[in-house]
Formats: structure tokens, sequence, C-alpha cells
């Protein structure tokens, strides 16, 4: 009988020292995210890795001067206060604008933010020659200062940044520059590897571990001055995994609890596994700039023929109902929308302006990439384009080329591919400078900006000029809608789909809000016990 | 065997060399650019050329590559353009992480596909011939990639009894009982292409082997026939050792697919990324140290087969 007890009791014992860590790992909540990217985004500032990297580690670590408001999901999402509280026009100056800050903005490592720490922060990005200087900051940042001119410290709590030509929309670009601590940088006398290893920002988690090209892992910020967005969870783990297949495996054996872009063949058996599939317009745009010097896209005809050829409904559903048909460079629930020209599918329409153009038959071709950031999947869906085209009259050539061979076939621009006549390259249109200006405007003419094709319009240049030098919002919002109408008029693309953003969610997570946007907030998110 | 020895390591260098310059020159002759990584897609072309200039990408090519191969001479990789990590950080790292791979692959292949080379070499025509052949056959056919999603869907979705991705931490723990349950579906994939070929190099090693006229007389002066085996192996042996060689060399620079698949960070999965980015720094270095592996496993073989047969020992 004693041994028996004591053989009960040792048994007893053994279970207590085997459970204790698993009733402490209980205690701790994690989200463990799977990325469609190949490496874990940077985290020493702006992060590299496209949208992904501002979405999982970009808005998480730091904080930028203005945020986004990603709390809702009915409504595109648009820019709201972040360590700026508020931000107005000097009235004696169209070309400065004045941020006040927030004072109770702390940085992980326990140092006040304060106008001096911007001040610092810009000069990292733009100064050569300033200690904090850093290369790979400067590239990130220099699409978003494009028109920025100075800064300087007005007070403790306010900055003065000075626009090279009135700004309307420089707010806008002030949510892409993430402010870093300058204690931790200069602790580690501003080497920004040994930052990256040990950041310090003012976001909703603070770093925890990282192992290169593995994971990274954060932790909730207690202290975070957005008492509404502390993490209702503990630890969020994020893990670069490119393959598609990998990343749903991981999903469906509990090694992960969320997954970006599951494949649209994999989204029954997600559903089948009580997996949540969430979805959402978001502003992102699957169209080909057009070329509008060299050969048939030259003649608006012809533009409005591609555009009328093109069955979008198929698209949709050869994704599995994971895209939008894209009517307009803007999905519709955009504030800049207005009223365009919807372009139907109507094949004997598309016929007939391709002969009154004299184009039959029509020859293109189009520079299309294997794969790459926002792409979706860029081979079926450009062949689908190429029947649907060569059914109306034209003869469509596909020039393949992998993502970065394309990036730079669209930064050098038309002038150097005069032999192609269209680009095969994403864009998002979070803003309407991202959205339509740089798309529209004379002055973004490639390799200057993004208009590939250099489409030039007077009146169109006009508008922009009016807008951007309207700091009323509700006198701005009338021009935003005229310049998205006429891109639409105009056909300055041929537009085919808006991707729908699809990841796919584990039963135990609760609270996501997924908002129309390249960004999400993971602060709301719980985690259920398993 | 000293000078031998010296006399293959210095032929390496120029190998090294070659493999290098070719290198350099093909990530240059390809369309794309490794600054393009760093910017974001709408960034104009005068940040482009400031940034080229902020990473001594301007100068000319030939004086880049010297420069280069200077710094390595004295230890130096230089650091990712994509990750600003130290390249020789990464690349002990990621080929630490492929080492274990194709070691533990290479390992089980050479146990499996010896004994059934061996079995079907002694029975040539039989059933049981026809069984390894087709067994071989299977492994060198089935795309490691397409076998890595089926096993990953049987053990880890359906069963979910194997993680699907990841090794679990950074360095691999033998002792974790997590980490082996990682590497063992990458490792099975892996292995299957070794034990096809080297099955069927076992195979027909010991088939020709056995028809020599050293085994007829070994059976005549009566021998055992374990022991006429024991002699016919040693002298299958060293062909079997040299596709080994080989197979090792492979998958230490040629399981990209299968790195991809298990999202497993070894050098495959890295170089890909390299190639994408067109990340010089991490592709030249990962490439350099890649071939003198590939050079020291084959001189390691050579050395082996020599031992044990010294008809083909050279020099």
């Amino acid at each position: 009988m004693t041994k028996r007890f004591s053989l009960l009791g040792s048994t007893l014992v053994l279970l207590a020292t085997f459970a204790a860590p698993s009733v402490n790992a209980q205690t701790e909540t994690v989200l463990r995210v799977a990325m469609t990217a190949g490496d874990i985004p940077l985290t020493a500032g702006i992060p590299d890795q496209g949208f992904e990297g501002w979405r999982f580690v970009g808005y998480n670590l730091y904080d930028a001067l203005v945020s986004w408001d990603l709390s809702r999901s009915d409504v595109i999402a648009d820019i709201k206060p972040g360590l700026a509280s508020s931000w107005a026009i000097d009235p004696a100056n169209n070309r400065r604008w004045l941020f006040t800050l927030r004072r109770d903005v702390k940085f992980h490592d326990g140092s006040p933010l304060t106008a001096a720490d911007i001040v610092w922060n810009f000069e990292r990005f733009t100064k050569e020659g300033a200690p904090q200087f850093n290369a790979r900051q400067f590239a990130f940042a220099r699409a978003y200062l494009g028109n920025f001119e100075g800064i300087e410290k007005v007070d403790d709590f306010t900055v003065a940044i000075t626009t090279k030509q009135p700004d309307s929309l420089l707010p806008y670009n002030m949510s892409f520059l993430m402010m870093v601590s300058p204690r931790r940088s200069e602790e580690v006398k501003n080497d920004a590897d040994a930052f990256a290893r040990n950041p310090s920002g003012t976001g909703p988690y603070r770093f925890s571990r990282m192992i290169p090209g593995e994971r990274l892992e954060l932790v909730r910020n207690a202290d975070y001055w957005d008492k509404a967005r502390i993490p209702k969870h503990d630890r969020l783990v994020l893990l670069p995994m490119p393959e598609a297949s990998t990343r749903t495996a991981s999903l469906l054996s509990g090694q992960v609890d969320w997954i970006e872009a599951p494949a649209p063949d994999a989204i029954p058996r997600l559903r089948s596994s009580r997996m949540q599939i969430v979805t959402n317009s978001y502003p992102h745009n699957w169209a080909y700039q057009l070329n509008f010097v060299d050969g048939p896209f030259a003649d608006i005809r012809v533009r409005r023929a591609a555009n009328h050829a093109l069955n979008r409904a198929d698209f949709n559903e050869m994704l599995g109902g994971i895209a939008m048909e894209g009517f307009a460079n803007l999905p519709p629930s955009s504030n800049w929308f207005g009223n365009p020209v919807r372009y139907e599918f109507n094949q004997a329409k598309a016929r007939a302006l391709l002969r009154e153009a004299g184009c039959m038959p029509c020859r293109v071709t189009f520079a299309i990439s294997t794969s790459g950031s926002g792409q979706m999947q860029p081979l079926p869906m450009n062949e689908l384009v190429k029947s649907q085209l060569e059914a109306v009259g034209f003869q469509v050539n596909l020039q393949v080329m992998d993502w970065n061979a394309l990036l730079q076939m669209g930064r050098e621009g038309r002038e150097k591919h005069t032999d192609v006549h269209g680009i095969n390259i994403s864009r998002s249109l979070q803003d309407p400078f991202n959205g339509m200006f740089r798309f529209s405007w004379s002055q973004q003419a490639s390799p200057r900006g993004s208009n590939w094709g250099h489409y030039s319009s007077p009146s169109m240049d006009a508008l922009i000029d009016k807008a951007l030098a309207t700091f009323d919002e509700a006198q701005r919002l009338p021009l935003l809608r005229q310049v998205h109408e006429k891109m639409s008029e105009d056909a300055v693309m041929l537009w085919v789909v808006h991707d729908l953003n699809p990841r796919a969610l584990s039963p135990r997570l609760r609270g996501f809000v997924q908002a129309q946007s390249w960004f999400q907030d993971l602060t709301p998110i719980t985690v259920a016990p398993r | 065997m000293f000078g031998y020895v010296v006399r293959r390591l210095l032929a390496a260098i120029p190998i090294a060399l070659g493999v290098s310059m070719v290198c350099f020159a093909l990530v240059y002759l390809a369309p794309g650019d490794p600054v393009q990584t760093l910017l974001p897609p709408d960034a104009d072309a005068e940040t482009v050329e400031r940034l080229k200039r902020l990473y001594g990408l301007d100068r000319p090519l030939p004086i880049q590559y010297l420069e280069w191969l200077w710094r390595v001479m004295q230890g130096d990789f230089g650091k990712s353009i994509a990750t600003g990590r130290p390249v020789l950080d990464e690349i002990l790292r990621s080929l630490g992480n492929t080492v274990l791979l194709a070691t533990l692959s290479v390992l089980i292949a050479f146990s499996v596909a010896f004994i059934l080379g061996t079995i079907a070499g002694r029975r040539t025509g039989t059933w049981l011939d026809r069984i390894v052949t087709g067994i071989a056959v299977l492994g060198v056919s089935i795309p490691n990639y397409w076998l890595g999603i089926v096993l990953v869907i049987i053990f880890s979705v359906e069963l979910m009894v194997l993680p699907a991705s990841g090794m679990a931490g950074d360095t691999f723990d033998p002792t974790s009982w997590e980490h082996i349950q990682h590497v063992v579906l990458p490792v099975f994939t892996l292995s299957m292409i070794p034990v096809g070929i080297i099955a069927r190099t076992t195979r027909s090693a010991v088939a020709e082997v056995m028809n020599q006229e050293f085994v007829v007389t070994l059976r005549a002066n009566g021998l055992p026939e374990w022991r006429v085996l024991r002699h016919a192996l040693k002298n299958a042996l060293p062909p079997v050792l040299a596709v080994m060689g080989l197979q090792f060399g492979t998958l230490m620079g040629g399981s990209i697919l299968v790195e991809t698949v298990f999202s497993w960070p070894g050098s495959g999965f890295m170089l890909s990324k390299a190639i994408l980015n067109r990340d010089v720094p991490v592709l030249q270095g990962t490439i350099l140290v890649l071939a003198m592996i590939f050079v020291t496993v084959n001189l390691t073989v050579d050395l082996f087969q020599s031992s044990l047969d010294p008809r083909i020992r050279r020099g």
C-alpha cells in the first residue's frame, strides 16, 4: 500500500514538473503570423519588403508623425493623427506645414519624444554627412520626400516642414516615415545594423528577439501612448514564408495562426477546416501602364478598345473570387472615385474602335513579371488578358521577365523601351498622389517619376496643381474626383482587377477588423487558448 | 600524398577565381539592379544614381570586382545589400543549416541505397533486382519539391505529427525533440534523389565486380559467401563514394526548391533570394564558399577512394 502511494506520489510530482512550464506557456498569448516575404523586414526604422514590411514591422515597432485609421472595414482607410496630434499649413506661407507633437510619448528605451528627435530623424533620412545619416533609410524615405525642402524645430513640441512647392498632400507622405530613438541609435554609435538588432521606437510592440531569416518576435508595449491600441495579446511572432502552399500547410497544422495571401485553390480546403477567410477591397490596382508616345496606345481609341475588350468577371472567376473587377484606377469605395466612365465588356465596340483607329491586327507588346509584390498570379492573368485582347483584333506579345528586371524597366520609362507598349506593375493607391497624380502628371514623367508612358494633358496638370495648392479638404475633394474621372475618360491605363487581399486566420483569433488598406491593425486581436 | 593534396588545393584557387568572376559577370549581364531591392518601385532615377554612389556600385565593374577580391582575401566578405547584415554571418548561418540537411540526407541515402544496390547487384535479373531498380528510378524521377508538398499534406496537415515549416530555432539542437521533428520531412525529401542515384551506381558496381575472376577464385578457394561479398564490396565502393561525394556537393547548393517548400533557412533559400534581389555580395560570397566546399568534398572523396583502392592513387 505504502509502495503504491509513493508510486502515485512520485507520478504526481513528475506530472506537476512537466505541467508547470506548459501552465506558464499558456499564460502568454502568442499571435504567429506567416508573411509572404522571403526575409524578415528591416527593423531599423523604415522597413523593406514592400508594404508587408510596413504592415507587420514598421507600424508595430514604430510610429510616424501621421498614422492610418485602420479601425473600420467599411470605408477606405484614411490618415489620422500619429506622433503629431495635429497639423496645419502656416497661414503666412503655403509651403510651410506645422506639426504639433503629443507630449506623452516615450520611446521603448524610456526616453521622451520631442521636436529635436523628429528633426534628428529627418536628418537620418536626408542629410548626407550627419552622423546618423543612413543610406538605406534615405533610399526608403526618398519616395515620400520628393517635395521636401527642410525641417526646423519651432519649440519642444512643434516642428515646421517646408516643401519645394505647395503640397496639400504632405501629411500622407509623413505617414511612411518611422521615427526611431536617437538615444538608442547613439548608444550603438549610429550603426544601423546594430540598431536593427536591438531597435527602439514608440510603437505598440517592443522588440523581443530575432533570428535572421527565420523569425522576429515582438512583445506588447504596455506603456503605449494610444491606450486603445495596447495589444490584446502578449507576443507577436512574424515568420517569413514565401511559398503559398507552405503557409497554408503551416496554418492547417497549427504552426501559425495567421497567413497572408493563401493560394486561391487552397481557400475551400481552409474553409472546410474552419479557418476564417477574410477579404476586403483595398487600394490596389492590377493594371497596365501604357506607352503614350510609341505604338498604338498613343491613340485613345486603341486604349478604349483594350479596356472594352476585357471581361473582368472572368478574372474574378479564375482567381476564386479574391479579386474585384477593375473598371477604373481606384476601387469604388475610394473617396476620390467620383463618377468615371465604365468600360463594360463589349467586344463589338472594341472591334469597331480598333477598325476606326486603323489598327487591325493591332500589335502590342506588354512587359510582365513571373512574380512580385502585389502582382497576384501574373502568368495566368496575363495569358487571359492576351486571349481576350486577341479576340477583338489585338495581337499581343508578352515579354516575360523577373520582378527586379520589370521594376528597372518601370523606372527607366518608355524612352529606353520604345518597343514595349505597356507594363504590368501592380501599384498601391493609398493616397491621391500615389493613387493618381504619379501616373497622370506630366511632372512625374519617367525616369523622374512613375508616369511610365509619358501621359501628358495640360488640363490634367492644371487640375493637379490646383489640388496640391488647395489646403481645405472639402474644396480639394471635388478636384481629386475630377482627376480620377479624367484618368478614366482618357483611358490612362488598361485596368483589369483590384485585389481583395485574402488572408486566412485560425478560428482561435477574434477581434480582427480588416481595414481597406495595405496596412492592418493587429493590436485588437485576442488569441483563444487551444 | 602530401604533395598531391597541396597540388589539388592549389588547383582550387583558379577554380574559385573563375567561378566568382563568371558569377559576378552573370549578375551584371542579367537585366535588373542590386539597388532596385532597396528602393520603392517609384523611386526616381536621381535617387537610384545617388544610392549607387553611396554603395559604390557606380564604379567600373572590374574595379568593383578587384576590390571585392582584395577584401575577401583579407577575410572581409562585405555586407548584404538587401539586408545590411555581414555576408560572412549570413553564409555561416545558412550554410550550417544546409550542411545539416545535406549530411543527414546523404548518410541516410547512402545507408539505404548501399544495401538496396548490393542486394540488386548480387541478384541481377531477379524480381528483387527489379523492385530495387524500380525504387531507384522512382527516387530519381519524383520531383522533390512535389514530394515535399505531398509529405507536408500527409504528415503535417492530415496526421498533424510533424511540423510543416521552419527549423524551430537559431541552431540545431540534437537533444531537442522539437528540432528533430522539424528536420524529418526535409531530410527525407532531400534523400530521395541520392537514394535512387547511389542505389543504381551500387547495383552496377556490385554486379560488375561479382562477375570478375577474383570472385570466382575466392569462391573456388572455399571462402564463405559473406567473406566473398566483403572483398567484392570493397572493390565496388570507390565509384559509389565518388557519386556520394558529388551528391553531397549537389545538395549543398542545389536544395533551393526543398528549402523554399519547407521555409528552411539554408544556403539554397538564401541564394534564390540573393539572385532575385541581385544581391551581389551575398551571391559572390556564397558561391565562392560553395565552390570551395565542392572542391574539398571531391578531394576528400578522391583521397578516400585511393586509400580503399591503391590502384587509383595518383600523383
